[in-house]
C-alpha cells in the first residue's frame, strides 16, 4: 500500500521546497520530482499545500480514565490528528491517576488504532499527592519518559529534590535516553485562591487573583534544584514574561532545560475574563499583553522550545457554573497550529521546530516523529492548507467538549490530511478513526 | 440592555436619572399609605444564592410599595447545593414566569452569567467582590439628599477594599458624579494593582479626616485575620476605626457612612455610633426607595420597547 | 429649540433614551385666548362648587400643572383667599406603564383630600386614560366629597366613560394630530421622533 503526495511544498531539510512524495509501508520512501508511481499508490493531489512533519503535543488531557464524559483516548487522537498533531503525550491527572503499570499498560492498550499516537506520561508521585515517589523505574523501563504531576507543582522542595536525584539515575535504565520532568509551576499557597492572572483585571472585576510569582518562584526553585542534581527539568505552560526570563538565563548558565508555552498564552489576555464566561479559565491564567509579547518572544529566539496545546476538556455544562466554580482549561488540538502559523509571525521552519522537531526530541520520540520531510523517515506527517479559511465551532469539533476559547473566530490554516506510520487518519479534513 | 449590573452600565446619566425616579418614590413612601400600583401583576424573583437579609429585605419592601409579587428562592433551600447548575437554576425560576430576577452571588459575575441566560431583566443585588450597584445608588442617594454637590466632593472609603464590592461600585459611581475618591487600607486591605480603580489611595487615616466631606466605612470581616491580613482587629480599630478622636478631625458637616451592618468596635467606636454626622439609618431608608426606582424603571419599561 | 419642546418620554437609564419634537401647524387660540378661557373655568368651578370652601386644585404632571397653577391664580384673584393646591404624578397609576415608561414627576400633595371638591386639572384630554389613573391616585389620598375635571383642551377619542367638568375648548382633532398647550396658546401639529426606542404618549 502506497501513497503519493503530489506537488506540494515540502518542509525538508533543505527548507521549504515543491516535491513529490512515495509512501510505502510506514515509511516515507521517496521524495523529488518525477518520482515513478506504482500502479496502486493512492495520489494525494497536495499542489498549493505544504506537507509538514506531523506536530507533537508534549502535553494534553485525555481525560481517560476516568471523565470520559469530557474526552476518552479515541475523541482526543481523533481531534489531535484533525489539527495536525500524529503523537500526543497525555498527561497523568485521570483517575486513576497514571502513576502505576497497569495504568500505564490500561492507557497504552486505550491507545491502539486511535487517529495519532498517544503517549502516557505520569506522575512523578503517587496520586500526584507530592508524598510518595511513583515506581519512575519501572514506568521509564516501559517507555515512559515524561513524568509530570501537572495540574499542580510538585510543592515540596526536599520531595522535588528527591525525585529529581531518583530521576538521574533512570538513564541506566533507559538507555541513556533522558527522563523529563515536566513541572506546572505553581506555588499553590500563593495562588489556590485565585481563579485568574492577579493583576489590574482581577481587581476591576472582583476576582481573586494567581500572581505571576505563583509561577516563578517554583520555576527558581527548580532552576537552583536542576543546578545542584543535574536532572532535566521541562517547564509547562510558561505564562509569565518573568518565567521566559528565568528559562534564558537557566539556559545562557548552560543548565538542561526546556520550556513549553501554550497556543492560549501566546494569543489570549487577562482581558478575556472580563465578560466572567469560564470557557477563559485556565491554570496558569491568561496574563497580560506584556507576557504574550514576552512570550512570542521566547518561541521566536529558542528560550521556549515548544507549543504545546494543553487541550483539557471540561463537559459542556461546566460552562454553565460561576466562574469561580468552573474547572480551568481549553480546547486546543484544533486550532492550534492555525494560531501558530498566523499570530507568531515566524517562518515556517520555525513552527515546525516548535510544534513537531522539538517536542518530538523532549518527548524522547524523534526516532519516529518531528523528523523533516526526507527519504527513510517515518510517514508522520500533515498536509495543511495554510491559507483555508474557517470559523472555529466548538459543537464542531471531535471533542467530546466544546470549550474552545476561540469560539466563532475565523482562523486561516486547515489540516487537510495527517498520516500517522503511514496511514491516512485525517482524510480532506476528515477523521478515518 | 435591561438589566443593573454594575454602575458602570448606567453612568452618570443613568444614576441621576434613578436618583430623580427616587425622590418620586420617596414621596410613595412618605404617604399614610405608602403603596401605588406601578408594577401590580409582575412578579420579581428576588434569587439569593448568598443570605443577606438587609439587601433581600429592601429589595422585598421596593417590590410591594410597587405592588409587585415576590417570589423568593434562596440557595440553602433549594438544588443548588445538590450540584444543579447556575444556568438550570435560572431557567427553572424563569419558567416560572418572571419580569425581573434580582440576584446576589457569592461568586463575582454571576449576575452577569444569569443575565445572558435569563430573558427578564436581571438586577444586581451583590456579586463576590465585583459589584453592588443598588448599595452605591442609595449611597449617591443618601449624600444628594444632604444637599450635597458631588463635584469635587472628598470622599474617603476606609477599610477592606480588596474584598469589597461596595467598595469597587462606590468608586465608579461617586468617581462618575465629579467626587474625588480616596481610599484607606493597610496595603494588605487593597486589592493588587489598585490604581486600576482610578482612586487616591493613602494608608492613614488621620491624615484624610481633615479635608474629608464624606467617611465611608467598610464592614471588616473576622476572617481577615486569619488570612495574616491584619494583625488583630484591635489593631485596625486602633489603626483604621474611627474612634472619638478621630471624629473631632472630621469636619462638622461631614457624613459618615456604613453599609451595615456595623462591627462596633472594630469600624467605629460605640460613643460615635450616635454622633449627629452618621446616616446609617438615612441609607437603609434609602435603600428601599432607590431599589423602588430601579425595580420602576427596570420592569416598568420591560416589554414595551419598540 | 426650547427644552419645552423636547419631551423625554422613556428613561435614559437602561439604554431606552428617547425625545419627540412637537412640529406645530395652526394655532387654535393664542395668549389672550387661553387666558380668557382660564377665567371663565375659573368662575365655572366657584359656581359649580358655590363658592371655595372645600375645593383643592390638582395640577396633574406635566401638561396640567400650569393650567392648574393658572386657574389657582385666577381663583384667588377672584375670592381673594389662598387656595389649596397640589400635583398629581400618575406615572404609577397608568395602565400602559409597561409600553411608555415616563419619568416620573414628585407628586406634591401637602392637604388633604379627603371630604373636599377636588377639581383635577390637565391641559389635553384624549382617551382618558390619564384621568382614570388620577382618580385611582387621588382616592390613594383620601375620600374626596367630589372629583372634578378641568381641562384646557378636549380632542376628543375618548376610551372610557370619562367628560371634563370644566372645558377651554372643544377641539376636533384627528388620532394622528397633536396638541400642544400652553399659558401662551393652544397649537395643533404633529410629533416626530427625534431619538430612537420613542413612543409618544397620549396627551
Amino acid at each position: 500500500m502506497s501513497t503519493f503526495l503530489h506537488g506540494g511544498s515540502i518542509v525538508g531539510p533543505n527548507g521549504v521546497e515543491t516535491a513529490d512524495v512515495l509512501i510505502t509501508g510506514n515509511s516515507i520512501v521517496a521524495v523529488g520530482t518525477n518520482l515513478p508511481v506504482p500502479a496502486s499508490a493512492r495520489t494525494i493531489d497536495s499542489t498549493g499545500m505544504v506537507i509538514l512533519p506531523g506536530l507533537v503535543d508534549i502535553h494534553s488531557h485525555l481525560r481517560e480514565p476516568g471523565n470520559e464524559e469530557a474526552e476518552t483516548i479515541q475523541t482526543g487522537a481523533r481531534g489531535a490528528a484533525l489539527g495536525g498533531f500524529t503523537a500526543v503525550v497525555a498527561m497523568p491527572n485521570t483517575n486513576p491517576t497514571i502513576d502505576s503499570p497497569s495504568v500505564v499498560r490500561d492507557v497504552l492498550a486505550l491507545a491502539e488504532g486511535v487517529a495519532c499516537e498517544v503517549l502516557p506520561a505520569a506522575a512523578m508521585t503517587v496520586g500526584r499527592k507530592g508524598e510518595l515517589l511513583t515506581p519512575m523505574g519501572e514506568l521509564a523501563a516501559m517507555g515512559v519518559r515524561i513524568f509530570t504531576d501537572d495540574g499542580s507543582g510538585v510543592q515540596n522542595p526536599a520531595m522535588m529534590r528527591s525525585i529529581m536525584e531518583y530521576a538521574t539515575g533512570l538513564e541506566a535504565i533507559t538507555d541513556g535516553e533522558p527522563i523529563v520532568l515536566a513541572q506546572h509551576c505553581d506555588v499553590t499557597a500563593l495562588s489556590d485562591r485565585g481563579h485568574m492572572h492577579e493583576g489590574e483585571w482581577s481587581t476591576r472585576l472582583g476576582m481573586a487573583g494567581q500572581p505571576v510569582i505563583a509561577e516563578t518562584l517554583m520555576m527558581q526553585r527548580d532552576v537552583a534544584l536542576a543546578e545542584l542534581t543535574g536532572a532535566r527539568i521541562h517547564f509547562q505552560h510558561v505564562s509569565s514574561a518573568h518565567g521566559v526570563e528565568i528559562i534564558r538565563s537557566a539556559k545562557a548558565s548552560g543548565l538542561a532545560v526546556t520550556a513549553e508555552a501554550t497556543t492560549h498564552h501566546f494569543t489570549l489576555t487577562d482581558a478575556a475574563c472580563a465578560g466572567y464566561d469560564p470557557v477563559f479559565k485556565v491554570h496558569p491564567p491568561l496574563r497580560t499583553s506584556d507576557d504574550v509579547a514576552a512570550i512570542r518572544e521566547g518561541l521566536a529566539d529558542g528560550t521556549i522550545d515548544a507549543i504545546a496545546t494543553d487541550h483539557a476538556p471540561h463537559e459542556p455544562h461546566t460552562k454553565e457554573f460561576s466562574f469561580d466554580h468552573a474547572p480551568p482549561g481549553m480546547l486546543g488540538f484544533e486550532t492550534a497550529l492555525s494560531l501558530a502559523l498566523h499570530e507568531l509571525g515566524l517562518p515556517l521552519e520555525r513552527i515546525v521546530e516548535l510544534m513537531s522537531v522539538r517536542p518530538a526530541e523532549i518527548a524522547g520520540i524523534g526516532d519516529r516523529h518531528g523528523r523533516l520531510i526526507e527519504t527513510g523517515n517515518r510517514a508522520n506527517l500533515a498536509i495543511v492548507d495554510v491559507d483555508e479559511t474557517w470559523t472555529v465551532a466548538g459543537t464542531a469539533m471531535a471533542s467530546r467538549s466544546q470549550n474552545t476559547p476561540y469560539e466563532g473566530r475565523e482562523l486561516k490554516g486547515k489540516v487537510k490530511y495527517t498520516i500517522v506510520e503511514g496511514e491516512i487518519t485525517v482524510d480532506q479534513g476528515v477523521a478515518t478513526r | 440592555m435591561n438589566d443593573l449590573l454594575t454602575i458602570e452600565d448606567l453612568g452618570a446619566d443613568g444614576i441621576n436619572e434613578i436618583m430623580l425616579t427616587a425622590d418620586s418614590m420617596a414621596e410613595v413612601s412618605a404617604r399614610p399609605i405608602p403603596k401605588v400600583p406601578a408594577l401590580r401583576g409582575k412578579t420579581v424573583a428576588s434569587m439569593f444564592f448568598e443570605d443577606s437579609t438587609r439587601t433581600r429585605t429592601s429589595f422585598e419592601t421596593a417590590a410591594k410599595r410597587l405592588s409587585a409579587d415576590v417570589l423568593n428562592f434562596s440557595a440553602s433551600s433549594s438544588s443548588v447545593n445538590k450540584g444543579e447548575s447556575l444556568r438550570d437554576t435560572v431557567e427553572t425560576i424563569e419558567a416560572m414566569g418572571v419580569d425581573a430576577i434580582i440576584v446576589r452571588h457569592r461568586s463575582s459575575g454571576a449576575p452577569r452569567q444569569v443575565a445572558q441566560w435569563a430573558e427578564a431583566p436581571v438586577i444586581n443585588a451583590g456579586d463576590g467582590w465585583h459589584a453592588h450597584p443598588t448599595q452605591s445608588l442609595l449611597d449617591a442617594y443618601t449624600i444628594r439628599a444632604e444637599g450635597r454637590d458631588f463635584e469635587g466632593l472628598n470622599i474617603a472609603i476606609v477599610g477592606d477594599v480588596s474584598h469589597s464590592r461596595v467598595a469597587r461600585s462606590n468608586i465608579e459611581a461617586f468617581s462618575v458624579l465629579g467626587a474625588n475618591v480616596t481610599l484607606v487600607a493597610p496595603p494588605t486591605l487593597l486589592p493588587p494593582h489598585v490604581e486600576a480603580l482610578g482612586a487616591t489611595v493613602s494608608h492613614s487615616l488621620d491624615a484624610v479626616l481633615a479635608e474629608t466631606d464624606v467617611l465611608y466605612l467598610l464592614r471588616m470581616q473576622h476572617e481577615r485575620m486569619d488570612q495574616a491580613l491584619v494583625p488583630s482587629l484591635g489593631e485596625y480599630h486602633r489603626t483604621f476605626g474611627l474612634t472619638p478622636e478621630r471624629a473631632k478631625q472630621l469636619p462638622s458637616n461631614a457624613l459618615i457612612m456604613h453599609p451595615g451592618p456595623m462591627n462596633r468596635g472594630i469600624e467605629i467606636s460605640p460613643e460615635v455610633i450616635d454622633d449627629p454626622r452618621v446616616r446609617v439609618l438615612n441609607q437603609v431608608a434609602n435603600g428601599v426607595v432607590v431599589r423602588m426606582a430601579v425595580l420602576y424603571l427596570v420592569v416598568g419599561s420591560n416589554g414595551g420597547v419598540i | 429649540m426650547a427644552d419645552a419642546d423636547l419631551r423625554r418620554t422613556r428613561a435614559v437609564a437602561f439604554g431606552r433614551s428617547g425625545l419627540s419634537r412637537f412640529v406645530p401647524q395652526t394655532t387654535v387660540l393664542n395668549a389672550d385666548d387661553v387666558a380668557r378661557a382660564l377665567k371663565r373655568m375659573a368662575h365655572e368651578i366657584i359656581e359649580a362648587n358655590s363658592g371655595l370652601d372645600d375645593v383643592i386644585i390638582i395640577g396633574m404632571e406635566r401638561g396640567g400643572v400650569p393650567i392648574a397653577t393658572a386657574i389657582a391664580s385666577a381663583l384667588e384673584s377672584i375670592e381673594n383667599h389662598a387656595i389649596e393646591f397640589g400635583t398629581l404624578d400618575v406615572s404609577f397609576y397608568r395602565d400602559d406603564i409597561s409600553t411608555t415608561s415616563i419619568l416620573p414627576e414628585v407628586t406634591k400633595m401637602p392637604y388633604s383630600v379627603t371630604n373636599k371638591h377636588v377639581v383635577l386639572c390637565d391641559d389635553v384630554l384624549f382617551t382618558g386614560r390619564t384621568v382614570r389613573a388620577a382618580l385611582d391616585a387621588v382616592t390613594d389620598f383620601g375620600r374626596p366629597k367630589s372629583i372634578q375635571l378641568a381641562v384646557m383642551v378636549d380632542r376628543g377619542h375618548r376610551e372610557l366613560p370619562i367628560r371634563p367638568d370644566f372645558v377651554g375648548k372643544n377641539l376636533p382633532t384627528s388620532r394622528s394630530e397633536s396638541v400642544r398647550v400652553s399659558i401662551d396658546g393652544v397649537e395643533l401639529g404633529t410629533t416626530e421622533r427625534i431619538e430612537s426606542g420613542t413612543r409618544e404618549s397620549d396627551s
